[in-house]
C-alpha cells in the first residue's frame, strides 16, 4: 500500500488509498495485493455491496503497457467489478499480480458470490486465492495440465483437409 | 360408508440400505429365499442393530438427469429424503469460448458469444456489440433506428426465453403438456426471428455499429400478430398452472432465498427480484432507450420458486408492453452507423466501385482495429445481469474477452435454496433458477 501511495502525487485522485483511473467513463481503482481486502471492505461500507464480476487477464504480450499513475504493470491482473444497488453505480478494482507469485487474498468472506469466479480465475489463469474454501478447478477436468486462458498456453489446431492441401 | 384407515405402512415399502436394517430383519429377508450357512448367518448377525443417526448418503444427480437442463451435475448429501448439502459440479460443456473469442475479430465475435446463452442469443450479441462500441467510442452515435431494433429484438428474446422457462418448468414438475404449449409459443417468436435474421437461434444479427440488416417488409404485422396471440395463451397458462393447487403446493415455500443471501451470492435477475428487491438494469441503469418506455419491474415477496415463476410470467407481459411502445416509436433511418471503419459498404456499391470491393474484403478478412483500453458493459438478460469485459490491445481481435454469465453465478444460489428441502424439491429449485448450461460452462 505504502509504495503505491508514495509514488502518487497529490494531483492524482485517490479513493481508499488507491489511485483512480477513468476508463472510458468508468471508474477504476488500482489496488495492490496488500490493500486489496481493505479497499474492498471500504467499498462495501460505501455501499458497493455486490461483487458482480471477478476475472483475470494475462498481459504476457503487453509487458510495457500503461496501467496509470505510476503503477508497475505485472503479468497478471485481477479485475473485480462492484455494484452499488443504492447508489446505482459501478466501480472496478484492478490488481496487478506478479508471475512468480500468482496469489491474491480471497474475497470469499466478504462476498461469498465470488466463489465460482475465483475458482474460474484459478482454473483459467493459475492465480490462486488465499483463504478460498475450495480452490479447485471448476470448468476444466481435475487432472488437466496448464491454465488455458494464459497467453502462453498452446492452442493447437485441427488440420483442415481440403483436396490438394498439404495438411 | 365409513372409511377405515388403510393401515398401510409406507415406510415398509422402502428398500433400506443394509446398514439400516437389524440383523434379525436381514436374516428374515434373506433366509426366506435361501437357507444360509452358519458362517453367513454369523456374518449377518454382526451387523449393528441400530443404524447411526447421523448417517448420510451422497448421491450424484446428473449430469444426464433430464431435469438438470443439460449437463449440470449436483452432488447431494442426503439424510433420507432431506437434502443436507448440495454442490453443483459444472464444466461438462466447457468449450473455451473466451479463448476462442481472443482469436476472432470484433466483427466475428458475435458468432461466438451468441452461442453462450443459446436461449437468449440476441442479448449476448447486444452486450458484446455494446462493449465493442464503448471501446470504439461510438456508443453515442448508433442510429436511432438501430437502437430501437435492438430493443425490439431484445424484448422479444426475453419473451421467447421466458416461454422456454414456462415449458421446462412445467415439464420438470410434471405438467408435461405445459412443455408443448411453451415450445409452441416460443416457436412463434422464433419464427419472427427467422424472418428478421435468417436464423431461429444464434443470429449474429446485432453487430458492432448497429444491426446486420433492416427489418423485413411486413415486420410490423408479424409483431402485432404475436402480440395478439400471446395474451390469450398466457391466460391459458394461468388456468393450467398458477391457480392449480398441485402447482402451488409444488412451488410455494420451496427454494426460499432471502434478500441478503441473494445479494451476497451476487444473484441477479428474477432470483434477486423474487426476494422483493426491485432491481432491473433496464430501469435502474438504463441502456438503449429503456428510459423512454414505460414498464413495471416485477418483484416477488417470499423469494420462493413460485415467486420466480410468477415474475417470469409477468415479465412476458411487461415485455409485450415494451414491444408495443417500440412499435409506436420505431423511427426511420439507418440501421447501422455510417462509419466506414466498422460498417462494410452496401452490396450495391461493390459492383460499381473498386474501392468498395477492397474495403469490403478488408473489413471481412482483417476486421477493424479497436483502440487500446478496457470496458465493462452490463445489460439485463432474461436470467440476470449479463456483462462483457473486453481488454483491447489496439488490434482487430480482443486481447481478453470475458462474459459475466448470469447462470454461472445464479447456480451458486442452488445449495442455499436446497438446504433442508426434499429431493423432489431439488428439481423445482433447479428449474426455478433456470440455468442455461451453455452459458454456465462457456
Amino acid at each position: 500500500m505504502s509504495d503505491v501511495a508514495e509514488t502518487v502525487d497529490n494531483a492524482v485522485e485517490t479513493q481508499h488509498g488507491c489511485p483512480v483511473v477513468d476508463s472510458l467513463g468508468q471508474r477504476v481503482l488500482l489496488a495492490t495485493r496488500e490493500n486489496y481486502i481493505s479497499v474492498v471492505k471500504a467499498l462495501v461500507d460505501e455501499g458497493y455491496t455486490m461483487c458482480i464480476d471477478l476475472t483475470g487477464v494475462d498481459y504476457l504480450n503487453l509487458p510495457n503497457r500503461k496501467v496509470g499513475h505510476g503503477v508497475t504493470p505485472e503479468r497478471f491482473e485481477v479485475v473485480a467489478n462492484f455494484l452499488s444497488l443504492t447508489l446505482r453505480q459501478r466501480i472496478r478494482v484492478r490488481v496487478q499480480i506478479p508471475e512468480n507469485d500468482a496469489t491474491l487474498p480471497s474475497l470469499f468472506d466478504l462476498h461469498p458470490g465470488t466463489e465460482a469466479h475465483e475458482r474460474e480465475t484459478y482454473d483459467m489463469f493459475g492465480i490462486s486465492f488465499d483463504g478460498h474454501p475450495d480452490m479447485t478447478r471448476i470448468l476444466m477436468p481435475e487432472d488437466w495440465d496448464g491454465h488455458p486462458l494464459r497467453k502462453d498456453y498452446d492452442q493447437g489446431s485441427i488440420p483442415v483437409q481440403f483436396k490438394g492441401s498439404n495438411s | 360408508m365409513t372409511i377405515v384407515s388403510a393401515g398401510t405402512n409406507e415406510g415398509g415399502q422402502e428398500l433400506l440400505s443394509r446398514s439400516d436394517l437389524t440383523a434379525k430383519e436381514l436374516l428374515r429377508e434373506v433366509g426366506s429365499v435361501l437357507r444360509l450357512s452358519e458362517t453367513e448367518a454369523a456374518a449377518l448377525a454382526s451387523v449393528a442393530d441400530e443404524a447411526p443417526e447421523d448417517q448420510t448418503m451422497i448421491i450424484n444427480m446428473g449430469p444426464q438427469h433430464p431435469s438438470t437442463h443439460g449437463v449440470l451435475r449436483l452432488m447431494l448429501e442426503l439424510q433420507g429424503e432431506t437434502v443436507l448439502r448440495c454442490k453443483p459440479v459444472i464444466g461438462y460443456l466447457h468449450t473455451g469460448m473466451e479463448k476462442t473469442g481472443e482469436s476472432l475479430t470484433f466483427m466475428q465475435g458475435g458468432t461466438n458469444v451468441t452461442r453462450m446463452d443459446y436461449a437468449s442469443p440476441l442479448n449476448n450479441e447486444l452486450v458484446f456489440a455494446m462493449t465493442t462500441e464503448k471501446l470504439l467510442g461510438i456508443d453515442q452515435d448508433i442510429p436511432e433506428r438501430a437502437v430501437w431494433i435492438r430493443m425490439l429484438l431484445s424484448e422479444l428474446n426475453r419473451i421467447s426465453s421466458h416461454l422456454l422457462f414456462m415449458a421446462t418448468n412445467g415439464m420438470d414438475l410434471g405438467a408435461v403438456s405445459m412443455m408443448l404449449y411453451g415450445f409452441r409459443e416460443r416457436e412463434e417468436v422464433l419464427r419472427f426471428f427467422q424472418k428478421v435474421t435468417g436464423l431461429r437461434m444464434n443470429h449474429n444479427f446485432i453487430r458492432p455499429g448497429g444491426v446486420a440488416a433492416d427489418l423485413p417488409a411486413g415486420w410490423r404485422d408479424e409483431v402485432l400478430g404475436l402480440l395478439d396471440t400471446l395474451p390469450a395463451r398466457l391466460a391459458e397458462y394461468e388456468i393450467l398452472m398458477t391457480g392449480q393447487p398441485i402447482w402451488r403446493e409444488r412451488l410455494q415455500g420451496v427454494g426460499v432465498i432471502t434478500r441478503d443471501e441473494a445479494i451476497a451470492l451476487s444473484a441477479t435477475g428474477p432470483i434477486l427480484r423474487s426476494t422483493g428487491l426491485s432491481w432491473d438494469l433496464r430501469r435502474d441503469m438504463p441502456y438503449l432507450r429503456y428510459d423512454k418506455v414505460e414498464f413495471d419491474v416485477i418483484v416477488g415477496s417470499y423469494g420462493d420458486a413460485f415467486d420466480r415463476y410468477s415474475i417470469r410470467l409477468n415479465e412476458i407481459r411487461e415485455s409485450m408492453r415494451i414491444v408495443r411502445q417500440v412499435l409506436d416509436a420505431m423511427p426511420q433511418g439507418d440501421y447501422r452507423i455510417q462509419d466506414k471503419k466498422v460498417t462494410p459498404p452496401p452490396r450495391g456499391r461493390i459492383d460499381e466501385s473498386m474501392e468498395a470491393l477492397i474495403h469490403h474484403f478488408k473489413i471481412f478478412t482483417e476486421g477493424f482495429k479497436v483502440p487500446e483500453g478496457e470496458a465493462y458493459v452490463a445489460i439485463e438478460s432474461p436470467r440476470g445481469e449479463i456483462a462483457c469485459y473486453i481488454a483491447s490491445d489496439g488490434s482487430a481481435t480482443p486481447y481478453r474477452m470475458h462474459v459475466r454469465a448470469p447462470s454461472f453465478i445464479n447456480i451458486q444460489t442452488m445449495p442455499h435454496m436446497m438446504r433442508g428441502g426434499l429431493v423432489a424439491d431439488a428439481v423445482a429449485v433447479i428449474s426455478s433458477v433456470d440455468p442455461v448450461l451453455g452459458e454456465v460452462d462457456r
